[in-house]
């Protein structure tokens, strides 16, 4: 199978302010029943824009002038739908359209979110019982669904976690993370106001006891790592680790974005993890990338459910009702408007309920299975960060590219050229020049194939034809974009 | 890559001159390399208090954000406000019009475990 990015039909289009023509109408509404009301006169002065003119500056355009905009510039995208997209620590997984069907059913659709609660009993059990199986995955006693992406849920999960230690009467100030963390675990932890201790992995990429035992003391509130680990590594101390977190009365937060490699393999509560954020739109299937919307579902163990985002669902008997502050008095309150992202938990209700138990498991085994045949594969061409079998994802360094003038980023773009979507790069930040591959478990050996032909044929460029990836991509829209210059003199009007 | 003997360097990759009581802060050429093109940075302000091994400023590239860690306690007596408008001095003068900030030191003992040239480099080879 032959995979290249199509050259035909690059249809130019301007913004639709430049298709605008005045007195263009997508639609005439028609004649109204209601008496006439100056809408204008209700909004203070300040807020309208040119002294009540609301249309000026707004483009006008006709339907099939915005209908040719917009699916021109859906053509342009790249997404899991038109292609292979192995961006590392993401799980860029195919996400299937029968949680499309089951997020349209119109008992969902027409939902609002002030209905009266005897009203949308089934979409309170759809909540109730994905928490339930999400628990059952993580090992996890108690989920809220409320975040409403990763790093949301890590700001719930140390909000929960400072609560716990404010309600014991000793507040703790300190969270450790290691260097091979996300970004947004360090970012999270400062946002709930606590002080970062930055630790660093091992040779061998994993995280030392040791380590963990230098730093660790009583105003350490919690211990945030990510497992399997940002290099694809499972983190096999994790148990001792957790006990000398433990022996200080410390928590350990688990950073759950890799979860796609333990899924119905291993519990998170058996490891002593204490408090986790399930990425939905990585782990389970719902939309990621281009806006999603996402949704960070955060599981705790017992000591910590009374610090749980409210409302909570209680099922009684065979009725759901909704839990607010007054029975939740340690709650540390709302962390999004209403439930969080509903019809997202309804794709991944439908996934888990699609692939049950087994299919989960097998997931996470095609997914490990899968990064390594990446990892396999491509060790003779590009230098392995760590030459150890790996869990989902695979991680590289430049070392072989060293002295040839071609980086990392280089390799990236060209790979563009071939049809991908470039890997994760330049992190982790441990990995110097890091190139990192996550297939997930969706994608075909032919696709995983071409893959590996792509990044075989770009080493050997490197070597013979540098310039090719140095001036990559060049079999695009658009080629290689300054992205210094722009970052350094950023223009962020479309017209002066 | 250059390392100029006249200057002490740290482990976070900061080189740091010292003429009389005043320290004067950068980031090393080795830094600057493997950060890629610098496209912003944000320095304390004079008179800020700066403490050794804790951040003093951030340095954004195209690849990552990195603190960056101040190699002396003391107060920060000058800022080189310069760069944060001209950040691409940092790639490519980082020990001449790239100083960071000059700091008043206030405890010269911190100075003695810094590294040398000839152990920052020896330093960097190792962490490679």
């Amino acid at each position: 199978m032959k995979q290249t990015t199509d050259k035909g039909f690059f249809m130019d289009e301007p913004l639709i302010f430049e298709r605008s023509s005045s007195g263009k109408r997508g639609v005439e509404p028609c004649q109204s029943d209601v008496p006439d009301h100056d809408a204008l006169s209700t909004i203070p002065k300040a807020f309208l824009r040119d002294a009540g003119d609301g249309l000026n500056g707004f483009p006008e355009a006709s339907e099939l002038d915005v209908v040719r905009h917009y699916t021109r510039l859906s053509q342009w995208n790249f997404g899991v739908d038109t292609g292979f997209y192995p961006l590392g620590s993401c799980t860029m997984k195919y996400n299937p359209k029968v949680n499309e069907d089951a997020a349209r059913l119109s008992g969902f659709t027409g939902l609002h979110p002030y209905q009266n609660e005897a009203t949308c009993q089934g979409a309170l059990e759809l909540m109730h019982d994905l928490e339930a199986y999400l628990c059952e995955i993580s090992g996890m006693d108690a989920i809220t669904l409320q975040p409403s992406a990763g790093a949301h849920g890590e700001l719930c999960g140390l909000f929960m976690i400072a609560a716990y230690f404010k309600d014991k009467g000793a507040p703790r100030h300190k969270i450790i993370i290691p260097d091979t963390a996300h970004g947004t675990n360090p970012a999270s932890s400062a946002l709930a106001g606590f002080k970062v201790v930055p630790i660093k992995s091992g040779a061998n990429g994993l995280l030392a006891p040791e380590a963990v035992k230098a730093v660790m003391d009583t105003d350490t509130a919690a211990l945030m790592l990510t497992n399997p680990n940002t290099i694809g590594l499972f983190e096999r101390n994790i148990k001792e680790i957790a006990r000398i977190v433990h022996a200080k009365g410390g928590l350990i937060y688990c950073d759950g974005a890799n979860m796609n490699a333990l899924m119905g393999l291993a519990r998170l509560s058996d490891m002593g993890v204490d408090c986790v954020q399930l990425n939905l739109h990585k782990t389970f299937s719902t939309p990621h990338g281009g806006g999603g919307p996402g949704s960070g579902p955060v599981g705790v163990v017992k000591k910590l459910e009374p610090f749980l985002p409210v409302p909570r669902i209680r099922k009684k008997g065979k009725r759901f009702t909704l839990v607010n502050e007054g029975d939740r008095p340690k709650t540390i309150g709302r962390m999004k408007a209403f439930y969080g992202n509903f019809s997202i938990m309804v794709r991944a209700y439908a996934y888990i309920r699609r692939l049950g138990a087994e299919g989960l498991r097998r997931a996470a085994t095609t997914a490990i299975l899968n990064a390594n045949y990446m990892r396999e594969s491509l060790k003779g061409d590009f230098e392995l960060a760590y030459d150890t079998p790996c869990m989902h994802e695979a991680v590289f360094s430049d070392k072989l590219l060293s002295g040839s003038g071609v980086a990392t980023m280089d390799i990236a773009k060209r790979l563009i050229d071939y049809g991908f979507h470039p890997p994760t790069v330049y992190f982790p930040l441990v990995v110097h020049g890091a190139i990192m591959i996550e297939p997930t478990e969706t994608e075909s050996l032919e696709t995983l194939d071409a893959f590996i032909s792509a990044m075989r044929s770009i080493a050997v460029e490197a070597k013979t034809a540098p310039e090719l990836l140095k001036n990559a991509p060049s079999n695009t829209r658009v080629s290689r974009v300054d992205e210094t210059k722009a970052a350094r003199e950023p223009v962020l009007r479309w017209r002066a | 890559m250059d390392f100029p003997k006249d200057l002490k360097y740290t482990k976070e990759h900061e080189w740091i001159k010292v003429e009389g009581n005043t320290a004067t802060i950068g980031i090393t050429d080795y830094a600057q390399d493997s950060l890629g093109d610098v496209v912003y940075v944000e320095l304390p302000q004079e008179g800020q208090a700066v403490t050794k091994h804790e951040a003093f400023g951030v340095v954004e590239s195209v690849k990552a954000v990195s603190d960056l860690y101040s190699p002396v306690s003391g107060s920060v007596s000058e800022v080189n406000d310069a760069i944060i408008d001209s950040p691409e001095a940092i790639n490519e003068d980082p020990y001449g019009d790239a100083w960071m900030i000059k700091v008043d030191v206030s405890n010269k003992a911190e100075l003695s475990d810094l590294l040398s040239a000839e152990d920052y480099q020896k330093f960097i080879e190792e962490e490679k």
